[in-house]
């Protein structure tokens, strides 16, 4: 194993070089060029033995890489914000097409105004499309997720498109240490991909054919929904196997940190979570019983999980890096679906943190606990708050 | 008995969904009777989308690969790419787009892949408007053209500008192969779909298809009307190899546009003055074509 200190977009090239990925088709957008930047040198350097297809836009990377994948090959993407808006379309033709393209998602705010800084709603937005959705905490989870998306992806039961998000800049251009695996180890863990159509020229068959109300449409996207519920094993299963080969493993769907006692119990995804991981910490070292949930998976939700983390608390709070206008964030509404029925009434609280990049420090997060040190002793004082909104 | 002209084979099977006299499974016929079995064919939203079936049907039997409206280009760059990584040699990737998925909404993709240099045929079947939305125009509806979206009504709107000349345009990416092919002419057709397949790189070729519901006209004239498009200069069938110009299917006398015109419902409201400008333009065009041959002739 070699250690290396690198950038996320880094680290999901090497993720991309270890899968033995074969055809790579990307249009650049900061803060995703640098994956694609590495994966041409990968290629001019014969490190990495794929086509590199340098389209003219995102929306024909996803294409090409669609019909690439019903070719037969393992292919991988990467772009951001406007570039994954403009591949929306094709984002619902992946999954349609049954197609397992993996994808990094730099996490970016949509403009306007222009902004190339951290937030989730670009991929939020692709929540209905049928694509599995990580996001990632670590420059070393956004490489070894890659690897385990491919398994998850590829795997017969499942066969979805896949992606790995992370925060902008907060880890796309901050270098951490990472454990680059051996690539004989990937191979023994992800063989090579094996499609169920490939093209047979002796058999012959059409992939996308018009389909009628009366008969298979509802049907078909009724797989999809099934194997959407299949992915929440294989994500389990894969990283449990992930753990036992390659010594790390990330709790599958949810990572509880410090919240099985926990009164406070924040929710939250990506980089933001190290920082709260510190504040639990501090609250904890201060008498305060604080905890932490990480959403590692949106896609499929991990709603049986958190159901079952969030026994004990007495106040949750979900700190949402996105806004659903004219409702709440994303993943507050989305818990409180999960846990509607489920639990006895807890008090639940949405944050509104980070939006367009701005820092979610270690003060953002105490002030968001001690808010829910308030409505624990006070009761709710309002559903969702905009923290560090200026007025 | 006289030897077949065309090859006998069939690799697009009858029972199809399109309408009577449609040119558009003509063209898909003589494609891969030229091509054969070891061919992939991407087809976007168009009426070839519908034409071989509802699912989980099929009419041709070479793989299909349906794609979105706007990405033929990218579709066969991709499954290239996969073909390629899978070291295989001896397949032919086309794309099959009509003209609005090719002049209008896919031209990005489409500059993209020959700009790329992508070892793919690129077929456009041209029945000259949107017709499986129900005949709305696009850019290569020609001036003069009545259509859904450009109704005659007491303003006449019809359709007011010229079609887009996509050939020019693939030879303005220095394209290696370009050429007009029509149903009329299948011996022409897969010739030049033949000689496409023997060049490396990207290949452009422009099929004119009749389409009797959206141009008014009777189903069993969509040959002879294919016919006189050509004989009357408006549709000229040549072909660009690497920049040289060769007209494949010399016109020597000259039939008048509006014999063309008049047999077509859409430009049944085209008075004398219109089909004047019309003539002009087209006799414009077949001479800067003449012209263009003749400059390139000893490259």
């Amino acid at each position: 194993m070699v250690k290396k200190v690198i950038t996320g977009n880094s680290a999901a090239a090497y993720g991309v070089k270890l899968a033995r990925v074969q055809v790579v088709s990307a249009y650049p957008i900061t803060p995703q060029t640098t994956v694609v930047e590495k994966l041409a040198d990968f290629v001019a350097n014969g490190e990495l033995n794929a086509r590199f297809v340098n389209v003219e836009s995102e929306h024909s990377a996803l294409a090409a890489l669609i019909s690439a994948s019903l070719g037969g090959a393992r292919t991988f993407t990467a772009t951001s914000a406007h570039g994954l808006a403009l591949m929306h379309e094709m984002m619902h033709w992946a999954a349609g097409a049954r197609t397992p393209v993996v994808m990094v998602n730099v996490n970016r705010a949509m403009g306007p105004p222009w902004n190339i800084w951290a937030e989730m709603t670009d991929s939020i937005a692709q929540r209905d499309t049928g694509w599995i959705q990580f996001y990632g905490e670590s420059n070393q989870e956004v490489l070894d997720t890659m690897i385990q998306l491919y398994r998850i992806c590829e795997d017969k039961e499942v066969m979805l498109p896949g992606m790995i998000c992370e925060d902008a800049f907060y880890l796309s251009h901050t270098v951490l240490p990472v454990d680059i695996p051996e690539q004989e180890d990937v191979d023994r863990f992800l063989p090579p991909f094996e499609s169920a159509y490939k093209l047979d020229f002796d058999n012959p068959v059409s992939i996308g054919s018009l389909s009628m109300p009366h008969q298979w449409y509802m049907e078909l996207r009724y797989k999809i929904a099934e194997s959407m519920e299949n992915a929440r094993k294989k994500i389990v299963e894969v990283d449990r196997e992930f753990g036992k080969i390659f010594g790390r493993s990330y709790s599958g769907l949810v990572e509880n940190y410090r919240g099985d006692d926990a009164d406070l119990l924040l929710i939250c995804a990506g980089t933001m979570a190290s920082t709260a991981k510190d504040v639990v910490d501090e609250m904890r070292n201060e008498g305060v019983k604080a905890g932490l949930l990480r959403l590692r998976v949106f896609r499929p939700f991990p709603n049986a999980e958190i159901v079952n983390l969030v026994q004990n608390a007495k106040v949750i709070g979900v700190a949402d890096r996105s806004i659903s206008f004219g409702n709440q964030g994303p993943f507050f509404t989305e818990i409180k679906g999960a846990l509607y029925g489920k639990i006895p009434t807890k008090l639940l609280k949405n944050y509104i943190v980070g939006i367009g990049g701005r820092d979610v420090t270690t003060n953002t997060l105490k002030s968001i606990f001690r808010n829910m040190a308030s409505i624990k002793d006070h009761g709710l004082d309002e559903e969702v708050t905009w923290v560090d909104l200026k007025r | 008995m006289a030897k077949p002209t065309i090859p006998t084979e069939e690799y697009m099977l009858s029972g199809h969904m399109a309408c009577l006299g449609c040119g558009a499974p003509l063209a898909m016929r003589y494609l891969l009777k030229a091509l054969g079995k070891r061919t992939v064919v991407s087809i976007p939203a168009c009426c070839w989308a519908v034409i071989p079936g509802v699912f989980p049907y099929t009419n041709l039997k070479v793989p299909l690969v349906y794609t979105a409206f706007e990405v033929t280009g990218a579709s066969i760059s991709g499954l290239r790419a996969a073909i390629d990584a899978r070291g295989i040699k001896d397949v032919n990737v086309v794309g099959f787009a009509g003209d609005g998925g090719t002049a209008d909404i896919g031209i990005q993709a489409l500059s993209g892949a020959v700009e790329r240099g992508e070892n793919i045929i690129y077929m456009c079947y041209d029945n000259e408007a949107y017709m499986n939305t129900g005949i709305q125009r696009s850019s290569l509806t020609p001036f003069g053209a009545w259509t859904t979206t450009t109704p005659v009504g007491k303003t006449k709107f019809w359709q007011k500008t010229q079609k887009k000349n996509m050939v020019e345009i693939m030879v303005a990416h220095r394209i290696p192969y370009a050429a007009t092919v029509s149903v009329a002419y299948p011996e022409d057709f897969i010739n030049k779909v033949r000689k496409a397949a023997g060049i490396p790189g990207p290949k452009y070729i422009h099929a004119f298809a009749p389409c009797p519901t959206g141009w008014r006209m009777p189903p069993e004239k969509t040959i002879e009307i294919a016919r006189l498009a050509t004989d009357s200069c408006v549709f000229p069938i040549y072909e660009v190899e690497y920049g040289k110009y060769k007209i494949t299917r010399k016109v020597v006398n000259k039939k008048p546009v509006a014999d063309y015109l008049k047999m077509q419902g859409r430009f049944s409201h085209l008075g004398e003055e219109e089909m004047k400008q019309i003539q002009e333009y087209v006799d414009r065009e077949w001479e800067l074509l003449l012209k263009k041959e003749e400059f390139t002739k000893e490259w």
